[in-house]
C-alpha cells in the first residue's frame, strides 16, 4: 500500500515522463542529427572564372557521396557546380557492397570524370571504402578530380584539429576537436575545464601534441588519436608550451621557462625524455616550427624589443638570424610544405593579420582582413592557409588560398573556435 | 527548422525534465551507453578515442578544495594587479597593494600564493603565454622584495586563455591584462 504523498509523486512522475518524452521526440525530429556543433562552410570569395562541373547523384543509394564531392569542389573556389547541360565536365559514380569477405558494410565506389565538350573520359576509377570511411572515399574522389583538372594536389581527404571553448566560468569547457577538413564529423578528443591550446599533428597523423593546464600549470601532452591514450611529455615548473614535431616525428621542439621566467626553445625526445636547450636569450623565445628537412627552426622572439621571426640551425649554440622587418609585430611562423613560404601574424594598420613571405626574399603579402587574426596553418598541399579570426567576441576558422583568390569560413553559431591545425595527407590507398 | 521553433521547444523540455527530476530515480545517463572514454587522473579531463562516439563530459569531478585562507576584508576584493598594453611594469598603487598582501603573508606562514599571469586577446597565443609569465614574474619579484620566500610563491601564465572580461573593447582588454593572486592554505 502506498501512502498518499508517494502515490501523488508517482502520478506526477508519470505525467512528467510522458510530457518530457513527447517533447523529446519532437525535438529529436527537429534537431539536426549531430550533437557536437559542426562547422559550416561559407565560401566568401572565389576565382573569377570557375570551371562549371556537374556531379550527378551516385547510383546505388549513394547520393550523399556525390554531394560531398560537389561540396569539396565548390569549396575550392576553382569550380562551380552546374546542371549537366550548363557544365563543361561531368562526374558520375556508383556504389555497391564490396564483395571482399572481411569487410562487412564496405562499399566499392566507382566514378568517372568526363569532358562534356569532347566526350573524352578523363578518369575512370574504383575505390573500396570501409563503412566508416565512405566520407573519406568521397573526399579522395574530389582530390582525384581536382588533380586531373587543376593540375595541383588538393587536401580534401585530410583532417583538421582545433580548440573550441564553451560556457563561462565555472562551467567553461575547453574541447580539443578533430574534424574532416570540410568541418564534418567533428569529434571531441579531449575535454577539460582548464585551457587547452597549441594542438600539433605528428607527421604521420597518429598523434596530437598539445598544451593542457589541467594541473593548474602548463604541461605538454601527446595523445594517440586511435586509443585516446595520453601522457605528459613535459611537466616542468613554469611554462611548457608551443610543441612542434620534427619532420621525422622523433623530436618535439617546445618552449620551457627558467625559474626566473625566461622562455627558451628546447628540443625533446618524447621517448626517453632527452632534452636539449636550443635558444639562450633573456627575451621571450617561443613558437618554434621546423623546416621540412629538419635542419632549421623558425621561431618568435622579442629580443629586438617587439616580437619578430628568427631562424637558426636546429642545434644548440647556433646564432639566430632575424627574417622579418617592416612591422612592429611578427609572430607565430609556419612553413609551407615546400619550404618556400613563411606564414605568420603581422600587425599593421588593419590590426593583426595573416601574411606570407617568400623565404628566398621578396615582398610580404597580407592575406587576411583582420583585425584579430592568428594561428595560421598550411594545408598539406600548401595551397591554403587556415587561421583563426575573431568577431563579436567569438572565434571562427577562416581559410584563404595563398594566392588570396579563394576564401571560406568554417563556423557554427555560438561556437568559439580557435587554433586550427591541418593534419597531414592520409597514407595513400593501396 | 529554425531556432525560433527549436529553442522554445528545448526550454519546454528543460522545464519538463526539471519538474520530474525532483522525484526521479537515478537512471543511467547517456555517457554510460557510449564507448567509455579513457579517464585521466586529473578531475575534469576526459580523453576519447577518435573512433568513439565523440560525446563526452558527463560526471566531471568538482574542483579540488584548496583549503581556507581568511584574507582580511581590505584585501579580499583587491587580489588583481592590472597592467597596460605590452607592459610588465606597474605603478605605486600596485606596489602598495603587493606590500599589503606581503604583510598578510608574513603573519601567516602556512599560506602560499600562486601568481597567475594573463594578457588580453590580441596577438599570438604562445607569445602571450610569455607576456603573462613576465607579468607573473614581475609580481613575484615584488613579493620577494617584500621579504616573501620564493618557496611560498608559484607563477603560472595563462596568456589570453582565461579572460576575465569577454569583450574586445578597450575596457575589457584592460581588465584582462592582469596578475591574479590566488592563495592556498597548506
Amino acid at each position: 500500500m502506498r501512502d498518499r504523498s508517494s502515490g501523488r509523486g508517482e502520478g506526477v512522475r508519470t505525467r512528467c515522463a510522458v510530457m518530457a518524452m513527447s517533447l523529446a521526440a519532437i525535438l529529436v525530429a527537429l534537431w539536426p542529427a549531430r550533437v557536437i556543433a559542426q562547422l559550416q562552410v561559407d565560401i566568401t570569395a572565389g576565382v573569377t572564372d570557375p570551371i562549371p562541373i556537374a556531379v550527378q547523384p551516385f547510383e546505388g543509394d549513394a547520393a550523399a557521396l556525390a554531394q560531398i564531392v560537389a561540396a569539396d569542389l565548390g569549396r575550392s573556389g576553382r569550380f562551380v557546380i552546374r546542371p549537366r547541360n550548363e557544365a563543361d565536365y561531368l562526374v558520375t559514380g556508383r556504389a555497391a557492397p564490396s564483395n571482399a569477405a572481411a569487410s562487412v558494410g564496405a562499399l566499392a565506389i566507382g566514378f568517372e570524370l568526363q569532358n562534356l565538350l569532347t566526350g573524352q573520359t578523363l578518369l575512370k576509377e574504383t575505390l573500396s571504402a570501409p563503412a566508416a570511411a565512405t566520407r573519406q572515399a568521397a573526399h579522395r574522389i574530389a582530390d582525384r578530380i581536382y588533380l586531373r583538372l587543376i593540375g595541383q594536389r588538393s587536401a580534401f581527404a585530410t583532417r583538421i584539429a582545433y580548440v573550441i571553448v564553451e560556457g563561462l566560468p565555472p562551467q567553461r569547457r575547453y574541447r580539443l576537436m578533430v574534424a574532416d577538413a570540410d568541418g564534418a564529423l567533428p569529434r571531441v578528443v579531449l575535454e577539460s575545464r582548464r585551457p587547452l591550446m597549441s594542438p600539433a599533428w605528428s607527421p604521420d597523423g597518429r598523434w596530437l601534441a598539445y598544451v593542457s593546464f589541467e594541473t593548474r600549470s602548463a604541461a605538454v601532452y601527446v595523445q594517440d588519436l586511435r586509443t585516446a591514450e595520453r601522457r605528459a611529455v613535459s611537466l616542468r615548473p613554469g611554462v611548457n608550451g608551443a610543441p612542434a614535431w620534427s619532420p621525422d616525428g622523433t623530436r618535439l621542439a617546445l618552449t620551457l621557462s627558467s625559474p626566473t621566467g625566461n622562455l627558451d626553445i628546447h628540443l625533446l625526445d618524447p621517448r626517453d625524455g632527452t632534452l636539449e636547450r636550443l635558444t639562450d636569450d633573456p627575451a621571450i623565445d617561443t613558437e618554434p616550427v621546423w623546416s621540412a628537412d629538419g635542419r632549421t627552426i623558425f621561431f618568435t622572439s622579442d629580443r629586438a624589443g617587439g616580437p619578430q621571426v628568427y631562424r637558426m640551425a636546429a642545434r644548440a649554440g647556433e646564432r639566430a638570424q632575424r627574417i622579418t622587418f617592416g612591422t612592429p609585430y611578427a609572430a607565430r611562423p609556419r612553413l609551407s610544405p615546400d619550404g618556400r613560404l613563411l606564414a605568420l601574424v603581422v600587425r599593421d594598420e588593419g590590426g593583426y593579420r595573416i601574411a606570407v613571405q617568400p623565404l628566398a626574399g621578396g615582398e610580404r603579402r597580407v592575406l587576411s582582413r583582420g583585425p584579430q587574426d592568428e594561428s595560421p596553418a598550411f594545408s598539406p598541399d600548401g595551397g591554403t592557409l587556415i587561421y583563426a579570426a575573431r568577431a563579436g567576441g567569438s572565434g571562427t576558422l577562416e581559410a584563404v588560398t595563398i594566392d588570396g583568390l579563394v576564401r571560406y569560413r568554417l563556423q557554427s553559431p555560438g561556437v568559439d573556435a580557435r587554433e586550427p591545425s591541418w593534419g597531414p595527407f592520409p597514407p595513400s590507398v593501396p | 527548422m529554425g531556432n525560433a521553433v527549436r529553442l522554445p521547444l528545448a526550454l519546454l523540455l528543460l522545464v519538463a525534465l526539471a519538474a520530474c527530476s525532483s522525484n526521479r530515480a537515478k537512471t543511467p545517463d547517456a555517457a554510460e551507453t557510449m564507448t567509455p572514454p579513457v579517464a585521466t587522473s586529473e578531475p575534469g579531463v576526459v580523453a576519447t578515442p577518435l573512433d568513439a562516439d565523440g560525446v563526452v563530459g558527463a560526471g566531471m569531478a568538482a574542483e579540488p578544495n584548496e583549503g581556507v585562507v581568511n584574507l582580511p576584508p581590505e584585501l579580499v576584493d583587491r587580489r588583481v594587479i592590472y597592467f597596460s598594453y605590452d607592459s610588465d611594469t606597474f605603478g605605486p598603487a600596485e606596489i602598495e597593494l603587493v606590500a599589503a598582501h606581503a604583510r598578510f603573508m608574513a603573519n601567516r606562514t602556512g599560506v602560499r600564493l600562486r601568481l597567475e599571469g594573463h594578457t588580453d586577446e590580441r596577438g599570438a597565443r604562445e607569445y602571450n603565454i610569455g607576456l603573462g609569465e613576465r607579468r607573473a614574474q614581475a609580481v613575484r619579484r615584488a613579493f620577494s622584495l617584500n621579504g616573501i620566500a620564493d618557496t611560498r610563491l608559484a607563477t603560472v601564465s595563462y596568456g589570453e586563455e582565461q579572460p576575465a572580461a569577454m569583450g574586445s573593447d578597450e575596457a575589457s582588454l584592460k581588465l584582462n591584462r592582469r596578475v591574479e593572486l590566488v592563495y592556498a592554505a597548506q
